[in-house]
């Protein structure tokens, strides 16, 4: 396969489930609040800020809103398009990385992506998440899952589905971790420990669409450990970490023909030992060195993995001729030029 | 529907003079006056859903909003008798013969100049004429793979040559899009009508990709080169490819090593023998044309010129489609040949003879001027709609550059019935543009991708310029 389309097909799933995951956090927290009396400026505030630590984007929001009201918040992870990880942005994202790979892709499954991005961005959009937002993130959903369907009963199992499956457990493994960072950045008194506290722990278990799963392995109300337990290290669950990471190492052994349990890039070993620690490791560790450092680490693990991938399979062989780089300033005459380009 | 359907003196595709059906019409007639015009509506409004979900869509430069629009589909089909396509057919092979004999000429010992048949002039000043490959041989002779030459019908119904289109033809994939919509819309419309199928275009064009292949061993490896997804025809790019199984690739995909072309894959660099490249000649290598190309691939001309790449279509063949060689088509094809040319030019006028010119400054308000190499509709002035000083501008730039310029007398394009939304049924100007195969024979597609001009009263059919278009049919 061409490098560049394995990178398109890549690309395309991880901002199809970062947009899965962002509508379940905002339509999760959103009724969340629901649940409240009705909280003052500086609660509200409290509230939404850990989201949006979260999602790392804190400077940017930061940048183009002076309040961190509800409905800031919600429209800077929505329909804000100046911020690359809106859904809105990251489905626009996936459009145009599916459109430069339309060959590879299954006409039902160009359909249902290009439906979903003239969804969002219609007037009926608009209308539906003005007048129901919880129709509109479950309408998001449904296409995204809808796009997995069809992914996987239309496209065969070659290196092109390989590259969007890795794609997509990466981006998973990544958002279930940073959903559960949400408690490290909660204000003092608010620590989710084993007390009252539980809705925190439901409304990340909700967030990583883990609830009912949990409840059905768990009895009693969700606690910090057993949380933790089930979205780090269940064997079973598609959303644990542990879960992802090893598709991930299946994915990318499948790609390099290598078998499991050895190596040949740096992207297997890395995953294959953090699948080792996920195999082996327990929740009593982790709360013992801290949560949020834990995640830290972790997070930086799955950057390690995509950085290495992109390495392996995508940047040119040593020996060919290589070309410059194009600045980034430059990329609007590309773009000039593509459009120059007579099609008689 | 058609009750009210008016053929205003124009030569109407479906009605004789007389307001009679003509008879290869008479059956599609019959079934579209049995359909309520709510369920045609219905119908057409289907098939641009079809058309917006499927991104069957082009981008239209020059506007800000909303770039990717859907190329507006009229569903009353376009219907070719089988005597006629014969006509056209031959015509068309006739021409791209005498086309790439002339390309090998030109390219080598140059005979039809010294003969005096053409003045050297024009060659040699044509835009795309690229002097440094003469005495280059390319792959099988071939230098026009693929031509797009477009066809009108005048007041009497002759079909005339508008112009020929030997660089980057593109459209067919909307020909067979349009057939698949017209298929889904009107399911039953086929079974009966005796329309031949035009499905096997994909698989021509890959045939003829190999045909031309260098490498002797084993499946030739193919490849569409696009400049990338902000071309306005970048779907076609991905349909064609997706269609004849073949890699699409941009310049940035592609490396030159020891003068042989490779692609970069997951696997390593995978040799390429045949590139169907979308881009102009001038983007092709930035070590030999324009050095700040980025949609090239530097060093692809060294393997062009070594023989281990065919490119299609090759590179100067833009020479032969200029729009002032269009002009001497006619003797080509008899210089070359030796026949009289079976399909007709539209009289043309060359600004830079000087009788032309003169007539063709004097009658700005009666003619159609066309720059000698652009297309898409740009750069052309119609006389009779066009104000005074859309007009005095044309004049201007006609004298300072007349090599530039050629005019042409105002054809009243033939109509067709066209459906026309709350104003029912109603005529519109039409052309024809067939898709020409040049490898191991000449291969066209049954038809091609009948445009038609929406505006009431306009001429002017390009898609930049509120054209559609319709299905083809040719009849077995």
């Amino acid at each position: 396969m061409l490098s560049r389309v394995a990178s398109s097909l890549y690309w395309m799933v991880r901002y199809i489930e970062r947009a899965d995951n962002l509508a379940r956090l905002i339509d999760v927290n959103g009724q969340l609040l629901l649940d409240h009396e009705r909280l003052d400026s500086e609660r509200l505030r409290a509230f939404w800020k850990p989201i949006i630590l979260s999602t790392g984007d804190e400077t940017l929001f930061a940048d183009l809103y002076s309040e961190a009201g509800s409905a800031e918040v919600i429209r800077f992870l929505t329909d804000d398009r100046k911020n690359p990880n809106s859904i809105v942005s990251t489905i626009a994202l996936a459009r145009e990385n599916a459109r430069m790979v339309r060959d590879q892709l299954s006409e039902e499954l160009w359909e249902e992506l290009n439906g979903l991005y003239l969804f969002i961005n219609s007037r009926d959009g608009e209308l539906l998440l003005s007048a129901d937002p919880t129709r509109y993130y479950e309408t998001i959903r449904r296409a995204t899952f809808s796009f997995h369907g069809i992914a996987a009963a239309s496209i065969a199992r070659s290196e092109a589905w390989e590259f969007m499956d890795l794609g997509r457990h990466l981006e998973r493994a990544d958002k279930t971790t940073r959903f559960l960072d949400i408690t490290s950045f909660l204000p003092e008194g608010e620590v989710p420990g084993n007390g009252a506290a539980t809705f925190h722990w439901t409304a990340i278990l909700r967030s990583c669409g883990a609830l009912g799963a949990f409840r059905a392995a768990h009895r009693g109300e969700p606690s910090a450990e057993s949380v933790i337990g089930f979205l780090m290290f269940s064997r079973d669950f598609p959303r644990s970490v542990r879960f992802c990471v090893d598709r991930i190492d299946r994915n990318l052994h499948s790609i390099s023909g290598a078998p499991r349990g050895t190596y040949t890039n740096d992207a297997e070993r890395v995953s294959g030992r953090l699948l080792s620690e996920l195999s082996y490791g327990s929740t009593e560790e982790v709360l013992e060195n801290g949560l949020h450092a834990y995640l830290d680490l972790t997070q930086a693990k799955f950057n390690e993995i995509g950085e290495e991938l992109f390495r392996t399979y995508v940047l040119l062989p040593d020996g060919a001729e290589k070309r410059p780089p194009i600045p980034a300033a430059n990329m609007s005459a590309v773009v000039a030029w593509q459009m120059a380009q007579q099609q008689q | 529907m058609f009750e009210a359907y008016e053929a205003d003196g124009f030569f109407d595709e479906m009605f004789a003079p007389g307001g009679e059906v003509r008879p290869h019409y008479r059956a599609l007639l019959n079934r579209f006056s049995a359909l309520p015009p709510a369920d045609f509506e219905a119908r057409r409004a289907s098939c641009d859903q079809h058309f917006l979900r499927q991104g069957v869509t082009f981008n239209v430069y020059h506007d800000d909003r909303g770039t990717e629009r859907i190329f507006p589909f009229d569903p009353v089909p376009r219907v070719i008798p089988a005597d006629e396509w014969e006509h056209l057919e031959a015509g068309l092979t006739q021409r791209i013969i005498a086309l790439n004999l002339f390309l090998h000429d030109i390219y080598h010992e140059q005979h039809i100049l010294r003969d005096g048949i053409i003045p050297r002039f024009y060659i040699e000043e044509a835009k795309h004429y690229r002097p440094e490959f003469r005495g280059m041989n390319v792959p099988k002779d071939i230098y026009i793979h693929i031509c797009g030459s477009d066809l009108i019908r005048g007041a009497d119904g002759t079909y005339y040559v508008l112009e020929d289109n030997g660089r980057c033809p593109s459209g067919a994939s909307y020909l067979l899009e349009n057939r698949n919509a017209l298929k889904r819309a009107f399911p039953s419309l086929f079974e009966s009508l005796g329309v031949r199928p035009v499905d096997a275009y994909p698989r021509e064009l890959l045939d003829m990709l190999h045909h031309v292949s260098p490498h002797r061993e084993g499946e030739p490896v193919c490849v569409l080169l696009t400049p990338g997804c902000y071309n306005s025809a970048y779907f076609e790019h991905c349909y064609l490819a997706r269609e004849m199984g073949i890699e699409i690739v941009e310049g940035r995909d592609l490396v030159v090593m020891d003068d042989f072309v490779y692609m970069r894959t997951t696997k390593g660099l995978v040799r390429v023998d045949v590139i169907y490249r979308r881009i102009d000649d001038d983007f092709l290598d930035p070590t030999v044309f324009r050095k700040d190309s980025v949609l090239g691939v530097p060093g692809i001309m060294r393997a062009y010129q070594a023989g281990h790449v065919a490119l299609a279509n090759a590179v100067g063949t833009g020479v032969a489609d200029d729009k002032v060689i269009y002009y001497f088509v006619p003797k080509i094809i008899e210089y070359y040949l030796g026949q009289d040319p079976i399909l007709p030019n539209v009289p043309t006028f060359l600004a830079s003879e000087e009788s032309d010119r003169k007539y063709i400054l004097e009658n700005l308000k009666d003619l159609v001027v066309k720059a000698a190499n652009e297309s898409g509709g740009y750069g052309m002035l119609m006389g009779p709609s066009a104000t005074q000083e859309e007009i005095a501008k044309f004049k201007d730039k006609i004298i300072e550059d007349p090599r530039n310029f050629i005019a042409q007398p105002v054809v009243n394009l033939s109509r067709s019935p066209t459906w026309c939304g709350d104003d029912g049924m109603e005529g519109r100007h039409i052309d024809l543009r067939p898709y020409i195969i040049y490898g191991n024979d000449v291969k066209i597609v049954p038809g091609g991708l009948t445009r038609v001009a929406l505006r009431k009263g306009s001429l002017v059919v390009n898609s930049s310029q509120g054209g559609g278009s319709k299905d083809t049919w040719v009849l077995k």
